[in-house]
């Protein structure tokens, strides 16, 4: 029968203690548990200095975000929708240390259907990989590219290039699997761009706006039976109206 | 050193829906209960309101309500001979975590399986004879019957309100509802819900083709509902947040909607959260639980002694803690003995994106609930005659989209890019006359030699202790099944008048990141037969009489619907068994 040591069983408890706002044990008993504000609503994204992409990394992610997401005539491109603020703080957060996942080694690669495996943080994956993309840009890519630019600097049609590229897995990136980065750069970036306005991105609910998605309604009763008609009111965000979201950066 | 808590009469461990129902039952009995949970309390009142429950990132993308896998996580392959790896972010299913367990962020599909799933081996034997089955297919009778369970489902039907319209009662077949389901004895507690344009459309174009579509049993309420313990639900106002989110609004039947607040106010009941159990405790002689032990957040380890141990945690953790524990013989695919990790399945889903004309519908997806939609059954376990197409089981289908959230539900055409402005002018061109059903095809996996549960030898958990490895691909049969189940669902699309389908057929290998359901059965099954089976026909263990083990871990295969209704349903089944025969003469229930 498996034993628990005891240095297993703190570290064990200390992860579970890192895991939420109410995370201790606790009796129920007599009455139901009413704990106030036991987990709280969501942190609105503001305005402010970027919390994790450093001023030589921003031009990068930037156009990036702007190929992923291109901005047309009614609706704004990735950058403009907020995607990289978005990005920002995601990274700098839970998202970006990877916090709850499985992280114990060894790391081993193994089939695509078993999952990543990788030993990096997304935030240490961005890190390594926006480096890595615009050295490869610079370097001319080894075919078509102009030499000595950077991902930003390239002409529009040679950055979708280089995202075909990733995408198809015929871009190498230097010690990372590139079509897995473009993978979650791709999906991070539309995340951003669909999400509640309050983590950033989709700003002014412009993608909502962009695709007649209400939000974070609540109720739909008084239209469940109005087949085929066009719901009437425009979208609200978990933090508000769209009239009331703060027009910054 | 383990601090022993005051004895109980009963320890139970995971207080989700079969922890609830069982410690409802036996507090009844009069018996003093301890409930341990690993999770937190959770309520719509203090976690999931609805001022910022419809949170897509933060409870779709980032699973906040589901089990981190840095608490505990599994290794995969697909096979014997391939090295498993550890599952490092949830991907084919999500397990939960916390008080009420998956019935928190479930759907509330609320099925009832076939009578012929309950006999499966022995009814398919008699239609097409031993051979039809493939050599290595494992599946077998459950020991129960689906006229045995049946006031079973209905007490889980009224417990939670279950809207829905009958299709067989008391042997009369009746319009608008399941001709294929087994006879209930009395119609569902609540009408349907409305059902919005597209699944509506669906209903339509399946009965032009013959079929008799009904709408799916839903926990998600038509109305108003006051349950037989007197627990009441409003009505579900179809946010279109309900799987993967708490429902803000008490309108999903959940335990905390319709059992802890009567349960939790008993004097001789008491839950502790935040506690893992790591250990059934046994006797020397190995034939007795004494109780359990768990874990809570300082590290302190406790003894809860019991009398009778009900384990009702999410399938792979039973499995676990029977292994970890030491309790009946590890399943070895190679030498085909033993029971404990045997016949484990998962689903086998597929769907049908279809897109119509954007100037002719607008079928405002968002407007959902999360067992909206109309479904047909012509296809599901024996309703039809698979001889001529050589595989067994099948699955309902249909349009039963749960939602129009836009990080998930922005289906483009095939061909699109991924990525740039072709692709973000398809999403706005066809977010709103697209149709993505989700699980459309819910397909059966049946069981088979070698795939199965066992302890990994290298990947350890939070607390040292080895994480369960997963061995499973799909078979043939399942394939064919799944083929010809998902043409026959495009079929209706293409009746709808679909512009442009796309037929995303359930291929192999099983694919550990693609979510499909979290519907993960077996590893400790019920049966007949202590050989073949690790619970008797009451899901009392064959080798520790003062254990029962609840749940899908149960079930000797996997039909082709949504496991709740059924494992609930054995869990009453279980229950009156321990009240009406176990307590008064504690000991094995059948004799092998």
């Amino acid at each position: 029968m498996s034993r628990i040591r005891r240095r297993d069983l703190l570290t064990g408890a200390a992860l579970a203690l890192a895991g939420g706002a109410a995370a201790r044990a606790g009796v129920l008993k007599g009455e139901l548990p009413w704990r106030s504000d036991a987990v709280s609503p969501p942190p609105r994204v503001e305005p402010g200095p970027w919390q994790f992409f450093t001023p030589e990394e921003l031009p990068t992610i930037e156009a990036l975000a702007d190929r992923i997401i291109p901005p047309d005539a009614e609706t704004p491109g990735g950058k403009d929708a907020g995607c990289v603020v978005f990005l920002d703080r995601q990274l700098a957060g839970a998202y970006g240390s990877a916090e709850g996942l499985y992280e114990r080694p060894p790391f081993i690669q193994g089939v695509e259907q078993q999952g990543p495996q990788s030993s990096k943080t997304p935030a240490q994956t961005y890190r390594a990989a926006l480096q890595a993309l615009d050295q490869y840009c610079r370097e001319g890519g080894g075919s078509g590219l102009p030499r000595g630019k950077r991902f930003a600097e390239l002409a529009l049609e040679e950055q979708d290039e280089v995202l075909h590229g990733l995408e198809g897995g015929t871009v190498h990136l230097s010690g990372l699997d590139a079509k897995q980065f473009f993978d979650a750069l791709r999906k991070d970036i539309q995340d951003g761009f669909f999400a509640d306005p309050i983590y950033g991105g989709n700003r002014d609910m412009c993608a909502w706006k962009m695709i007649g998605f209400p939000g974070a309604r609540y109720d739909y009763r008084d239209w469940v039976n109005r087949h085929n008609e066009r719901y009437p009111l425009s979208p609200v965000s978990i933090g508000g109206r769209a009239d009331w979201t703060p027009r910054h950066r | 050193m383990p601090r022993r808590l005051p004895h109980k009469d009963v320890a139970i461990v995971g207080l989700g829906w079969t922890g609830s129902i069982l410690a409802n039952e036996l507090t009844d009995a009069g018996l003093e209960v301890m409930a341990i949970e690993r999770g937190p309390w959770r309520a719509a009142a203090t976690d999931y309101p609805p001022n910022y429950a419809q949170d897509e990132l933060r409870y779709r993308i980032r699973h906040e309500l589901f089990l981190q896998p840095a608490q505990t996580t599994f290794t995969f392959r697909n096979r014997m001979s391939e090295r498993a790896l550890p599952i490092r972010n949830w991907g084919a299913f999500m397990p939960p975590n916390g008080v009420g367990g998956g019935g928190v962020h479930w759907n509330a599909e609320t099925w009832r399986f076939l009578p012929s799933d309950f006999v499966l081996r022995s009814h398919l034997t008699k239609r097409y004879g031993a051979r039809f089955l493939p050599a290595d297919m494992t599946i077998q009778d459950w020991g129960v019957t689906y006229a045995e369970l049946e006031p079973h489902y209905d007490r889980f039907e009224y417990l939670c309100g279950t809207c829905g319209q009958a299709g067989n009662l008391r042997g009369k077949i009746l319009e608008g509802g399941n001709p294929f389901e087994g006879p209930r004895s009395r119609p569902y507690p609540n009408p349907p819900q409305q059902q919005p344009f597209s699944h509506t459309l669906f209903a339509q174009a399946a009965r032009q083709l013959g079929y008799k579509p009904f709408p799916q049993p839903s926990g998600n309420l038509s109305q108003a509902y006051r349950n037989p313990l007197g627990v009441r639900q409003g009505p579900c106002s179809y946010c279109g947040f309900c799987e993967w989110f708490g429902c803000g609004n008490y309108s999903k039947a959940s335990p905390q909607t319709t059992i802890l607040p009567v349960l939790v106010r008993k004097p001789n009941f008491t839950a502790r959260d935040q506690c893992e159990v790591t250990r059934i405790n046994l006797e020397p002689s190995g034939r007795r639980a004494t109780g359990v032990t768990f874990v809570d957040t300082s590290g302190q380890e406790w003894e809860q002694p019991a009398d009778l141990v009900l384990l009702c945690a999410y399938t792979i953790f039973n499995v676990q803690l029977l292994m970890l524990s030491g309790i009946g013989q590890r399943y070895d695919p190679v030498a085909n003995r033993g029971v404990i990790g045997r016949n484990f399945t998962h689903q086998t889903i597929s769907d049908v994106v279809s897109f119509f004309d954007p100037k002719k519908f607008i079928f405002n997806p968002f407007i959902a609930s999360g067992a909206i939609g109309m479904c047909i059954d012509e296809f599901n376990g024996d309703n039809f005659d698979h001889g001529p197409y050589g595989f067994v089981g099948g699955g309902y289908m249909g349009q039963v989209q749960t939602n129009g959230r836009p990080i998930e539900t922005t289906p483009v055409p095939p061909g699109t890019p991924k990525w740039g402005a072709k692709w973000k002018q398809a999403v706005k061109e066809n977010y709103l006359s697209a149709i993505k059903p989700g699980t459309g095809v819910h397909g059966s996996m049946y069981s088979y030699r070698d795939v199965y549960l066992d302890l990994d030898p290298t990947y350890k958990d939070r607390f040292g202790r080895p994480l369960v490895r997963i061995t499973m691909d799909f078979h043939e049969n399942e394939l064919k099944q799944n083929r010809f189940l998902t043409d026959r669902f495009a079929a209706i699309f293409q009746a709808m008048g679909a512009r442009q389908m796309d037929k995303q057929y359930r291929r192999a290998p099983y694919d550990i990141t693609d979510y499909q359901t979290t519907h993960l059965c077996g590893g400790a099954i019920m049966g007949t037969d202590p050989k073949t089976s690790a619970l008797n026909r009451y899901l009392q263990s064959w080798d520790v009489p003062n254990l029962f083990v609840m749940g899908a871990s149960a079930f000797p295969q996997n039909a082709g619907y949504n496991p709740t209704g059924t494992l609930a349903a054995l869990a009453y089944w279980s229950a009156q068994a321990i009240r009406t025969q176990y307590l008064k003469n504690p000991g094995p229930l059948v004799h092998a």
